[in-house]
């Protein structure tokens, strides 16, 4: 039930958008997300984005390793 | 397809005699003749939708069946054709898949020889079914089985998987997604060659129906040996990487038209990789991983982040999935 | 954005070797409800990376193992009888009580495996015939369809609604205290929609760790090494380890759009029973797309699982597909027995396609 693949936003066109997964792009319904833009990352599942990834979380959770690491060794 | 192949093994008496029988159920069969030893193949190709991007149902036909010879380490020489056609069936598209079927007849160098058409009644099948038949002739005993990989050997893959059936699948209708890549469909029979020129292949096989997957595990079982995988070496265009993740299908399990898989001695492996990569189609190609003693009958797979786990072979077409 | 970090080698490895070092002294067991993490852990071989002592077991997290089967024959005969029928491709295989759709379309009936509801609905517009879509799926997936409905479909467009809803189960499931669960593994992208609000209950009431994780090999690690230290610690808590999408109120947006089209009733859950409040179904005023509605469809009881079939045991954590009897003998992927070798989510499934019977 879980699914679902990061993106980037490459054009918005009412409720669809065109997402790029790393070379492969697809139409997407973006109606489940508000104020969308061009050069967002989307999480999408079955051809819908469900939420906005966020670049600085990805980048704190990439660190929690490094910092759990430093409280260990 | 087990059922299949049991009620028609079970109903021949006559399913060769020396050779590449029908029961070793192998890509190709063969029969001796003299010194020489014969390879006949046959398939039926029905491809939907027709035309896809790198190919058509013309090219994915002659390419299946020279392949299918091609990877018992022979050269194809001839092959046959008998098209089945809806009515109707543009006269514009039937030269197209003809003209595909001859580009990659030209790019091995073999022939057309025979041929037949049938048009049947509109709606009585899906627009054109095209079964081919090849054929090939080498020294007596020097056809290459699946059954010949040796512990120590080198596993060779001529280069990237993924890309057919991912391809199809992106044209499909409630599909529809957009790839950099195109369908690998074409012959192998350059690799092939380069590979045997150099000498100590044990064991080949093309990873169609099923994918690497398939092909791996039949490998180890008919040649009664462990194989063991590196993820990491396995090359797969990123666009075909994301369009599986997207769509939650293996790329290790889906169909290649275009690659082939090569067990071969450690000893002549650098060799092998060199002159494979030196041909046109056989750039990317790379050593995925070695032949074992161990877990006979099984692909085991070290995982590109270091974990293990079995590779068991697909059941049925991997389907896109949502969960 | 790179996210290639999240299943990079090395930074795995660091994760692996840190877990070992926390390896506790009793043994652990952690329980995930998501098909997908099950899918992530054995088809990187996580299992293989992990300390002895530290067990992660897969709940009935399988969407497709848990439609009842009276909704599966239903749309057979939807097929069968009444409309072109759309289907993601995890439902096309499996069977309900004795045919799947596939076996449907085998025998003529207009069946079409769609990678989305948004490809029905414009094959719809492009070919009209009476149409019907099955959606199955958790809280990730039931808001594509609210915002299809509110959108407006094509006419003669219905759904079999078949959403089943996460916190239930899990109530369920630490209430039947089958196995002893040290800790929870949350599903990300069901989190990404519900939040991480929901599991505070769980945390405070039955004291049980909680990590909601993503799904890279990275994400499910790191999630194990806070639910390590949740119980070293005593301290049980809601650690949202996918904070990348996951929000700690969710997507309100889709949780509004849930709610104007859908209301909880109790639902089936295939091998566990009924449990209430576990489902979804369409409101009155949206009652008219629901296939139910629309087609005069045969009464259904839900189909026993077959004799010697454990897949109720598999679903709940209770055992692992090895413990079954029929697993890997008589129940196998081209033969399978219930649903959890049926489906490609499925723990059964997933087991012998990967070999997570021990550690590879």
């Amino acid at each position: 039930m879980c699914l679902a693949v990061p993106g980037e936003v490459e054009d918005i066109q009412g409720r669809n958008g065109v997402v790029n997964f790393g070379g492969t792009r697809r139409k997407v319904d973006i109606s489940l997300i508000d104020e969308l833009n061009v050069g967002d990352y989307v999480i999408v599942h079955a051809g819908f984005a469900i939420e906005r990834m966020d670049e600085e979380d990805a980048r704190q959770t990439l660190d929690l390793l490094r910092q759990l690491e430093s409280a260990e060794y | 397809m087990k059922l299949v192949s049991e009620t028609i093994l079970s109903n021949v008496t006559r399913a060769g005699q020396g050779g590449v029988t029908l029961r070793d159920l192998d890509d190709s069969g063969t029969l001796i003749w003299g010194d020489l030893e014969v390879v006949l193949t046959t398939d039926a190709h029905t491809v939907k939708p027709l035309f896809f991007p790198g190919g058509n149902i013309g090219r994915l036909a002659a390419a299946g069946t020279l392949n299918d010879i091609s990877v018992m380490g022979v050269k194809p020489l001839a092959i046959s054709c008998s098209i089945v056609m809806e009515e109707g069936f543009s006269r514009s598209r039937l030269e197209t898949v003809v003209r595909s079927m001859n580009e990659v007849l030209e790019e091995v160098g073999a022939d057309l020889i025979a041929g037949d058409t049938k048009v049947v009644e509109r709606g009585d099948i899906d627009e054109m079914i095209m079964t081919t038949a090849g054929v090939g002739v080498t020294g007596r005993g020097s056809v290459i089985r699946d059954t010949g990989l040796k512990p120590g050997d080198d596993i060779i893959l001529s280069g990237t998987v993924g890309d057919h059936g991912i391809t199809i699948l992106s044209v499909r209708e409630g599909f529809d997604f957009q790839l950099q890549t195109q369908s690998d469909v074409g012959p192998i029979w350059g690799i092939v060659e380069a590979a045997l020129e150099v000498g100590g292949v044990h064991a080949m096989k093309d990873p169609t129906r099923g994918g690497l997957s398939n092909a791996l595990n039949e490998l180890a079982e008919k040649s009664m040996v462990g194989i063991e995988i590196e993820e990491e070496s396995i090359p797969v265009e990123s666009d075909i990487r994301n369009a599986s993740e997207m769509l939650g299908v293996d790329p290790y399990s889906i169909t290649n038209e275009g690659k082939v898989v090569i067990g071969v001695d450690r000893e002549l492996s650098d060799e092998v990789l060199s002159s494979v990569r030196a041909t046109a189609r056989g750039r990317k190609a790379s050593v995925i991983g070695t032949v074992v003693e161990g877990h006979r009958g099984e692909v085991v797979m070290e995982t590109r982040i270091g974990g293990r786990r079995l590779m068991e072979p697909p059941v049925g077409d991997p389907a896109p999935r949502i969960c | 954005m790179d996210l290639s970090s999240f299943h990079d080698r090395d930074a795995v490895q660091r994760a692996a070797k840190l877990l070992l070092r926390k390896a506790p002294r009793r043994q652990l067991t952690f329980l995930h409800v998501c098909g997908t993490h099950e899918n992530t852990i054995a088809r990187y071989g996580l299992r293989s990376l992990l300390p002895d002592s530290v067990r992660i077991v897969a709940g009935p997290g399988c969407p497709v193992c848990v439609t009842s089967t009276c909704e599966i024959d239903s749309m057979v005969e939807v097929a069968q009888d009444h409309a072109r029928v759309f289907t993601y491709g995890d439902m096309f295989s499996v069977p309900g009580s004795g045919r799947s759709l596939r076996d449907a379309r085998a025998d003529g009936a207009d069946v079409q495996v769609v990678y989305s509801l948004a490809d029905a609905i414009s094959i719809a517009r492009k070919s009209p015939k009476p149409s019907a879509f099955f959606s199955i799926g958790f809280e990730t997936t039931a808001p594509l369809a609210a915002t299809t409905v509110l959108a407006g479909v094509p006419p003669d467009f219905y759904f079999q609604i078949s959403h089943r809803l996460i916190p239930p189960a899990m109530r369920a499931l630490l209430d039947a205290g089958e196995i002893r669960i040290d800790g929870l593994l949350c599903p990300g992208h069901v989190s990404t929609i519900i939040g991480a609000e929901p599991y505070e209950p769980f945390a405070r009431e039955y004291g049980i760790p909680i990590a909601i994780a993503g799904f890279e090999p990275l994400d499910v690690m790191l999630a194990l090494i806070d639910l390590i230290d949740q119980v070293d610690s005593g301290k049980p808590r809601v650690f949202n380890e996918y904070s990348r999408a996951v929000r700690w109120t969710g997507n309100r947006k889709a949780q509004r759009m849930i709610e104007r089209v859908f209301e909880t009733c109790d639902s089936e859950w295939r091998g566990l029973g009924t449990l209430p409040e576990s489902g979804l179904r369409l409101r009155d005023e949206h009652r008219d797309l629901d296939v139910r509605n629309r087609f005069d469809l045969k009464p259904r009881e839900p189909a026993p699982m077959p004799p010697g079939c454990r897949c109720a045991d598999v679903l709940l954590g209770s055992a692992d597909p090895s413990d079954c009897p029929l697993f890997g003998d008589r129940c196998t992927p081209p033969t399978p027995v219930g649903p959890c070798m049926v489906s490609s989510e499925g723990t059964c499934r997933i087991w012998y396609t990967y070999g997570g019977r021990g550690r590879g």
